[in-house]
This record gives C-alpha cells, sequence and structure tokens, in this order.
C-alpha cells in the first residue's frame, strides 16, 4: 500500500476484463475531449468538429471505405506486434518491415519477369520473406549480442527508409515518369483487385483477417505460442524450462516482420502501384501500430477492433485536412494522445485508488 | 508494495535529518517530548488519549515496565484478515518471540508497528503514551529500529559509510569516520564485534546483521524488530547473536523476535506471542510452556516432529559430479572442484550458509550454467552443459529457489504452468499442436493427488499461496517418475502444513527409487530427511556425515568453513 496526499492505493493483482475494457475506453475518451480543446484553440467548435468527422467517416460509403482501406496495413503490422510484444520483444520496427515487403513486391512487379497468374502470389511471398528478413536480424543481434531490441529495431526503420528513397532516385527511378522520384507504374498483372467504387484492396484486407485468427490460434493452442508466452511473461521461467530465446524470437521477429512486409505489399500493390516515398508509402502506419497492438493487450482478436479504431482516426485526418483546413498531423497528436492516457490508465488497472482524507492520510506534510 | 527498499532507505534518511536538525533530539531524552514534535494533526491530545485510555484499561500506572502496548490492531488486504484484533504487549528489557507459520499475521504486525503499512483500527502506546506511526521514520523518532530479514546494505561501502547512510547532524566531510568511535563503543557494549572500516560485501551473513542493528543502535532504538533474524545465521552464529540480544536486556533495550522455530524461542525469548491466521493465541512465559505445546498453538492441531523414514535401499548411482568447476554470475570461482554421487532411493542433503556456491551447484547439475571443468554424469550419461530441456528428458525433476521467478510463469494458468517442461512431448504435445484435453485432465489429476488448493484451473498461477505454489511445482517436476529430483529448499519460507506434506513427498520419492539431492539452509530438515550431509563452504564439500552421527555443532563449523576432522 502507498499513499499519495488524501489518497491511498491498493495493489491489485489481476485486473479484470471489465476493468481493462473500461480504462482502456476511459484512455480514449479523455484523449477525445483533450482533443476537442485543440480543436477549441484552433477556432473551430469541438462539437462541429466531432460531429462533421462523424457524419463524413461513419455516415458514408466512401467514408467507411476510407476507414478500411487505412484498418489493412493497421491490422498486419498490429497483429505482428501483438506476437512479438508478447514475448516481450519490442519490436519498433515495423515501419521498415513494412517498407521491406513494399521493395520486395516491387521488384517481383517490375523486375522479376514471373508471369501473370503467379505474379501476386508472389508479391505476397517475397514481401513476407522481406518484412520477416528485415525482422530476424534485430532478433539475432538482440540474442547473439544483446542489442538492445527497441534501439536495433528502430534504427532498421531509418535503413530501410533510405534504402527506398535510394532505389527510386537511383537504380529504380522510373524512365516514364521524367525526373520524378518514383518507379514506374505496375503492370496491371500486379495490381490488386479493389473493392467496387473504393481503394479498399480486398485480398490484402481478407489476409489480415485471416492472420488475426491463425496468430490467436497460435498463441493459445499451441506449442510455438505457449514457449512465446513462456518467454515473454518469465524469462526466468523459460531459461529454467530449456525453451531457447534465439528460437522464440526468430519465430516472433518472423511472423511479426513477415505480417508487416505483407502491408507493405498491399500499400503498393494495391494503392499506389509504385514505389515511391517511404512517407508516401506508408503515413507511419508501422508506428500506430505499436499502439494499435498495445490497445489489443496481447490479443489478435482484439487488434481486428483496434486497427478499425485507427483507421478511423486515420479517416478522420482526411477529413480534418480537407473540411476543417486543419493539417493532417493532427492524427498524429491524437495517436500521440491516445498512447500516452493508455499508458497513464495502466497505472489504474494495477493500483486501485482510493480517497480516505486529510485525517486520515496525511503523512507527507508533518514533521518535514 | 513495491520494491521496499528504496522507501524504507529514503524515508530513513529524511527521518534522520529531520531528528538531527531539530536540536532538541538526543538520545536520552524522555519519550514525551518527543511526542511534542509537530506532527501534524495525527498525534492525539490529551483528552483524546484520556478517551481512550478508559476504553482500553492497560496504559495505566501500574504497567510502566510495558514498552510497547498494540491493541486491537486489525489490518485486512483484499481477501484477507491478516491482522484480526491482535493485541501485543512488549515489556522493558525483555526478549519477546512472535511465533506463527508464515501467513499468521507476524510479519504484518511489525510492518504496522514500524510504520510500513497503516492498520485499519487498533492503537498502539509506546511507554504508556498513545502514538501513531505513518511511516518508519515516525518509526525510528519513536525508537523503534527493525533489522529486515534481507539486509539492507550497500555492499560496496564500509560499515561506518553504511551507519552513516542517511544519518543527519554528522560533518560535512568524511561524515563516515564521525562514527567510527561510536560503532567501536557500541562494538564493546553489546559484543557487536565488528571493524567498522571493513566493506560490507567482505562480511559473512552474522557481521552483515551486526552491522544492521548497529544501524538501530545508532538511531537510538530501545524497541528492537527482528525478522526471522536467523535465517542466514550458522547455529554457531546464531549462538552469538542470542548472547548480543542478551546484553541489549541487560542495557534496558526490549527485542521482538520474530520466527517460525520453536527451538530458538525456547532458547532465547523470556515470553512468546503465538499467532495464527491473524489472532493472538496466547501470550506465554518460555519458562511455563514446552515445544510441543508451542507448537500445537502454532499449528491448531498435532505436530509430528520426525517423519517415518524407510531404511535406505541404496541402488545404483543416478547422479555423479566429478570436480566440478563453475563460476557466479560476477565471474568468480563458485564452485572449485566439487565431487559427490547420489544413489537411487538415496537422499544427499547440501547443507551450507547461503551463498557458497549452492545455487552455482544446482544450475550446473540442471543445465542452466556452464560448467568450466569437471563432469556431470547422469544415469551413466554426461550431461556436462547440456541443454536443460535435454537434461529435464533425460528424467531429472528441478525444484527450482526462486519459487516465483523461475518455478512458474505467473501469469499463466496452473493448467499450463503444469505442463511447462513437458509441453514438448506427448501427450500434451502432437507435432506442432498443444493438446489441450490432455493438458487439461492432467492439471485435474494433479491438483488432487498434489491437494493444490486454487479456484480452478485456469486460475492464473501468481494469485496461488507459497505453499500452493510449490506444490503446483512439486506436482508438475515428479509426474513421470524422474529419477533424479533435485531440490534446492523445497520447504523455505513454507508454513508448517505444507512442510510437514512436502518433506512427505521427498521421502515418498526417495521410496520410489528416485535419487535426491536435497539443498537446504534448514539443518533440521537436512537431519530429519538425508541419508547424507555433504557441507559445502565457498564452493568446495568440507566434508560428509550421515545425520546420525553428526552433531549439529559438528556441521556448523564445517558451515563456517573448517574442514571435517582438521578441527583439534
Amino acid at each position: 500500500m502507498k499513499r499519495i496526499g488524501p489518497f491511498v492505493l491498493e495493489r491489485r493483482l489481476a485486473p479484470t476484463r471489465t476493468a481493462v475494457l473500461g480504462y482502456s475506453l476511459l484512455a480514449i475518451v479523455i484523449a477525445l475531449l483533450l482533443m476537442s480543446i485543440i480543436f477549441w484553440a484552433y477556432g473551430v467548435s469541438p462539437v462541429k468538429a466531432y460531429s462533421a468527422i462523424g457524419r463524413t467517416t461513419l455516415g458514408t460509403r466512401f467514408g467507411l471505405m476510407e476507414i478500411l482501406r487505412r484498418t489493412i496495413p493497421l491490422l498486419l503490422c498490429g497483429v505482428g506486434l501483438v506476437i512479438a510484444f508478447r514475448a516481450k520483444f519490442w519490436n519498433i520496427g515495423a515501419e521498415g518491415q513494412l517498407l521491406a515487403g513494399a521493395v520486395a513486391a516491387t521488384w517481383v512487379a517490375l523486375f522479376s519477369g514471373i508471369p501473370a497468374p503467379w505474379k501476386i502470389p508472389a508479391m505476397f511471398l517475397l514481401g513476407f520473406a522481406a518484412g520477416a528478413l528485415w525482422g530476424i536480424i534485430p532478433a539475432l543481434l538482440k540474442v547473439k549480442l544483446q542489442v538492445n531490441d527497441v534501439i536495433s529495431t528502430l534504427m532498421m526503420n531509418y535503413i530501410m527508409a533510405y534504402l527506398v528513397k535510394w532505389l527510386i532516385y537511383g537504380p529504380w527511378r522510373g524512365p516514364s515518369m521524367r525526373g520524378f522520384a518514383y518507379t514506374d507504374l505496375f503492370p496491371r498483372d500486379a495490381w490488386l483487385p479493389l473493392l467496387a467504387y473504393s481503394k479498399v484492396h480486398w485480398p490484402t484486407l481478407l489476409i489480415g483477417l485471416v492472420a488475426a485468427v491463425t496468430a490467436a490460434l497460435i498463441l493459445s493452442r499451441t506449442r510455438l505460442g505457449y514457449e512465446i508466452r513462456v518467454a515473454g511473461d518469465s524469462p526466468d521461467a523459460a531459461h529454467y524450462a530449456g525453451i531457447g530465446f534465439l528460437g522464440v524470437s526468430v519465430w516472433v521477429m518472423l511472423l511479426s516482420g513477415g505480417l508487416a512486409g505483407l502491408a507493405g505489399v498491399g500499400e503498393v500493390a494495391g494503392i499506389h502501384h509504385r514505389l515511391l516515398e517511404p512517407d508516401h508509402v506508408s503515413l507511419g502506419y508501422g508506428y500506430t501500430a505499436i499502439i494499435v497492438a498495445w490497445l489489443a493487450r496481447g490479443s489478435p482478436m482484439a487488434a481486428i477492433i483496434t486497427s478499425l479504431l485507427f483507421g478511423l482516426i486515420f479517416a478522420a485526418g482526411d477529413e480534418i485536412k480537407v473540411t476543417l483546413q486543419m493539417p493532417f498531423q493532427i492524427t498524429n497528436v491524437f495517436n500521440g494522445m491516445i498512447l500516452f492516457f493508455l499508458i497513464g490508465v495502466e497505472f489504474l488497472l494495477y493500483w486501485r485508488v482510493r480517497f480516505v482524507g486529510k485525517g486520515k492520510g496525511w503523512a507527507g506534510k508533518a514533521g518535514s | 508494495m513495491p520494491k521496499g527498499l528504496p522507501a524504507v532507505a529514503v524515508s530513513t534518511h529524511r527521518a534522520c535529518r529531520t531528528l538531527l536538525t531539530k536540536k532538541q533530539y538526543s538520545a536520552d531524552q524522555p519519550v514525551r517530548q518527543l511526542d511534542s514534535l509537530p506532527t501534524g494533526p495525527a498525534i492525539l491530545d490529551g483528552a483524546m488519549t484520556e478517551k481512550r485510555a478508559n476504553a482500553h484499561p492497560p496504559p495505566s500506572e501500574a504497567s510502566k515496565d510495558v514498552a510497547l502496548l498494540m491493541v486491537d490492531i486489525v489490518k485486512t488486504f483484499p481477501g484477507v484478515v491478516a491482522n484480526d484484533r491482535v493485541t501485543f504487549e512488549v515489556r522493558r528489557g525483555e526478549v519477546h518471540a512472535l511465533l506463527g507459520e508464515n501467513g499468521a499475521g507476524k510479519t504484518t504486525l511489525m510492518n504496522i508497528l514500524y510504520g510500513l503499512y497503516q492498520a485499519d483500527s487498533g492503537e498502539i502506546y509506546l511507554y504508556g503514551k498513545r502514538v501513531r506511526i505513518r511511516s518508519p521514520r515516525d518509526a525510528i523518532r519513536h525508537k523503534i529500529g527493525m533489522v529486515h530479514q534481507h539486509f539492507k546494505l550497500v555492499a560496496r561501502h564500509t560499515v561506518a559509510e553504511n551507519v552513516v547512510l542517511g544519518l543527519s547532524g554528522t560533518p560535512f566531510l568524511a561524515p563516515a569516520r564521525a562514527v567510527e568511535g561510536k560503532i567501536r563503543e557500541l562494538g564493546e557494549l553489546y559484543g557487536l564485534k565488528v571493524d567498522p572500516k571493513a566493506h560490507v560485501w567482505q562480511l559473512s551473513a552474522g557481521e552483515q546483521q551486526r552491522v544492521e542493528i548497529i544501524k538501530a543502535l545508532v538511531r537510538g532504538a530501545d524497541i528492537l524488530i527482528l525478522d526471522e533474524p536467523t535465517s542466514v545465521l550458522t547455529p554457531q552464529e546464531s549462538e552469538e547473536l542470542f548472547k548480543i540480544l542478551e546484553r541489549m536486556k541487560e542495557e534496558g533495550h526490549s527485542v521482538i523476535f520474530i520466527t517460525h522455530k520453536l527451538d530458538e524461542v525456547m532458547a532465547v525469548a523470556d515470553r512468546v506471542t503465538v499467532m495464527r491466521r491473524g489472532k493472538v493465541v496466547a501470550t506465554l512465559p518460555t519458562a511455563e510452556v514446552d515445544k510441543p505445546t508451542l507448537a500445537k498453538m502454532m499449528v491448531g492441531r498435532e505436530v509430528v516432529f520426525r517423519l517415518k523414514k524407510a531404511a535406505c535401499a541404496r541402488g545404483n548411482e543416478a547422479l555423479v559430479v566429478e570436480n566440478l568447476w563453475a563460476l557466479s554470475d560476477r565471474g568468480l570461482p563458485a564452485l572449485k572442484g566439487i565431487s559427490f554421487s547420489v544413489c537411487r532411493g538415496e537422499i544427499l542433503g547440501i547443507a551450507g550458509v547461503a551463498g557458497n556456491g549452492q545455487k552455482e551447484l544446482v544450475e550446473v547439475i540442471t543445465g542452466l550454467r556452464r560448467a568450466t571443468r569437471g563432469r556431470v554424469v547422469v544415469l551413466g550419461d554426461d550431461v556436462t552443459n547440456k541443454n536443460p530441456r535435454r537434461i529435464a528428458d533425460k528424467g531429472v525433476a528441478h525444484i527450482p529457489e526462486e519459487r516465483l521467478k523461475m518455478g512458474i510463469v505467473p501469469e499463466m494458468s496452473v493448467a499450463e504452468n503444469l505442463i511447462l517442461k513437458k509441453h514438448h512431448r506427448p501427450p500434451f504435445c502432437r507435432g506442432f499442436l498443444l493438446n489441450l484435453r490432455a493438458v487439461r485432465r492432467f492439471a485435474r489429476h494433479a491438483i488432487e493427488e498434489y491437494e493444490i488448493m486454487t479456484p480452478s484451473p485456469e486460475t492464473p498461477a501468481k494469485l496461488l499461496s507459497g505453499g500452493n505454489i510449490q506444490r503446483l511445482i512439486l506436482a508438475r517436476e515428479l509426474s513421470g517418475e524422474p529419477a533424479l529430483v533435485v531440490a534446492a529448499h523445497p520447504t523455505y519460507g513454507l508454513d508448517v502444513g505444507a512442510t510437514e506434506q512436502i518433506r512427505q513427498i521427498l521421502l515418498q520419492q526417495r521410496e520410489r527409487g528416485a535419487a535426491i539431492l536435497l539443498i537446504s539452509e534448514d539443518l533440521e530438515e537436512l537431519m530429519t530427511l538425508a541419508d547424507r550431509i555433504a557441507v559445502i563452504f565457498e564452493g568446495e564439500i568440507m566434508g560428509e556425515v550421515t545425520p546420525e552421527e553428526a552433531s549439529l555443532e559438528e556441521i556448523g563449523l564445517m558451515m563456517a568453513g573448517e574442514k571435517r576432522g582438521v578441527r583439534a
């Protein structure tokens, strides 16, 4: 037990599901309330802003499709990160792994010469492999050389981003693009099919949903999932049980990086149809997916819900830019606040706060 | 509670600053004046105290020799009443034992007295005056000192530096030198021999404990709380501690001695308060009570001190260790050429003070630490430096010392914890998939057979009590009839009931034909269970004895580093 001013804190061992859900919602609500202050400071009525956002995103088919389009990369990256986070492997590198997938897809589409019917499967396959490779490198660095996973995965993002820049300014710059830093457009047979009148590349969405279900099954029903959970919850117990960290880390990052790679394939083959500047390929999906995974609290199925939520926020960002004439970066502010408050309520999950008033709990002031 | 150490250290530090900057404070000042220090709204005025005094008779003129009185202390934690209307009295100049099983509420009561917890209700009187203790700082100001079970010393500092840490009113330059004289003086007075200039890491556990006691005395403690003080000591060191306590008694200090060892109560205490399940069973002078009665009060039923043990039927050697060398975590030699063997149907006990290589020995045998030299042979196969899983699969069970950190995965369910180490083999795993039906079936079976008290197999393991966590580990490790059981401190910190059950289980395994390597600091346990006892000191085996021929004294000397037969 601890005491802070008139409050008493009591340790809680196991937060209930309702508490987790309730406090997560609380975090989002607080973030929404703070956002309205920002709207207000910008001279926009928060009520008007939220209703406009709600109307245009949730109220129209176009808006709903925009949400889905944003959800796809978040879902794939998010599910992968859930797996990594369950093993306490802090993969901050989904962004780079996504770009690695995009690069591999571009190579298949433009330079491989793989015949048409095999092109799209090959893009996904190699995209997964490229993302997985980009993820396994930090895993090996961590297990073999004790390199901090947060730092190495984060740095790998920059390496990949500059690699993409080099490709599009250098060897892969499209001759037909008149000096712009793009590759050529992919041939039509390398374009993913879209839902009618939208930018929703449904094969990737489907893969994302299958990935969520599969990841849930892997974690709960397989030997690998069991070992991931043991290694994540108690490294000492894993060591004691002879569970190899090398194996767990490599598997986890293979899946995590691979899924992010698939997201990259979806973005270039479904939307842009070419490789372009890294921050146009991905609007920071790999970073936002960290919040998606954190909010899902270790459950890949929950990542479906949380990625939809952040899909909505991205779609709303577009709306804020167009209708309210505010910068698109407002979504980053919002994402940041949600993550901030989510980590804040973590405290409430494990400590029960009770008000005891002045009389009983005035430890700090007396005598000092 | 988060880690207690920093909080205590900080508040102690600030407390002393407060004390010593207020010039009127000195060790011989009357308590009354201390109470008049500005302590906020909590200290009750005289009228209030009187009113309370009417409700509770004790703080009257007649009980002048009562140093401490805790009345009707109630403390609840979510789901448990840790202290249920506990009344506890300590007289001036007595050693008062607080006896009870783990979870009886002894430590909770003392943590309330030391200000680490707040009681939900109840009152504390010191020398007849009501006080309120809201932090260790308050406790120290009221001249209460506490020596925790795990010492809170800075290993790289000297004794004097540790004593002076957080003590204010010392010179800015070379503060440690200022207290060296005081430390020597106290050492003379109480027999607390320790060199103020020695570094703490060089000291034995007994010496470190003395430093802790000196720390409390320098801060003017009149009432000293010792939490399970002998758990880290050799028998000889315990004897010395008891002598120190005698001296303190003579000087008028009151000592509260928390323990669950009956022998110590009889040896050192004037009176004893027995607690069970949060309540006080009785407070008695030790002269008027005997061990079996105390044990019955403590446990609530008759206790068998001797377990029935079949004659040792030694079979083949299950474990042979030859000239084993290994390094500690700090890269220093922890095992220096250890050799022994354990046969099937035999228990070999390893005695020794903690930190003499026991941990490293267990880890090397189970594959968790690399041997730098030597061999470990299990059932005729050399398994030196093999992967822990390979060794476990050969039929080596490991009951680890660190139950919570290593023995279980706290967040995972009881059922999932029960298959750890076996999760990769049939029937729990077929190919890539786990067989959840088999896992559940095994869990139900194990929970019943080992009497694991859990709401359900799906309950997270971290919610179980210590005894039940140990039952879970035993159920898991002993399933599949292992040929060798490496048990590190299997009953440490468990209550009498669980201890008895776990010892029975180990004896059953022995009768079944398992070889058991039992590492324990509890000499009584080793004398009861083991067929042979080897004593380890600084990574070497000092000698080997059988419980029948050995005396506690002889083992104690070996634990302190004397080789068998070397002694004159």
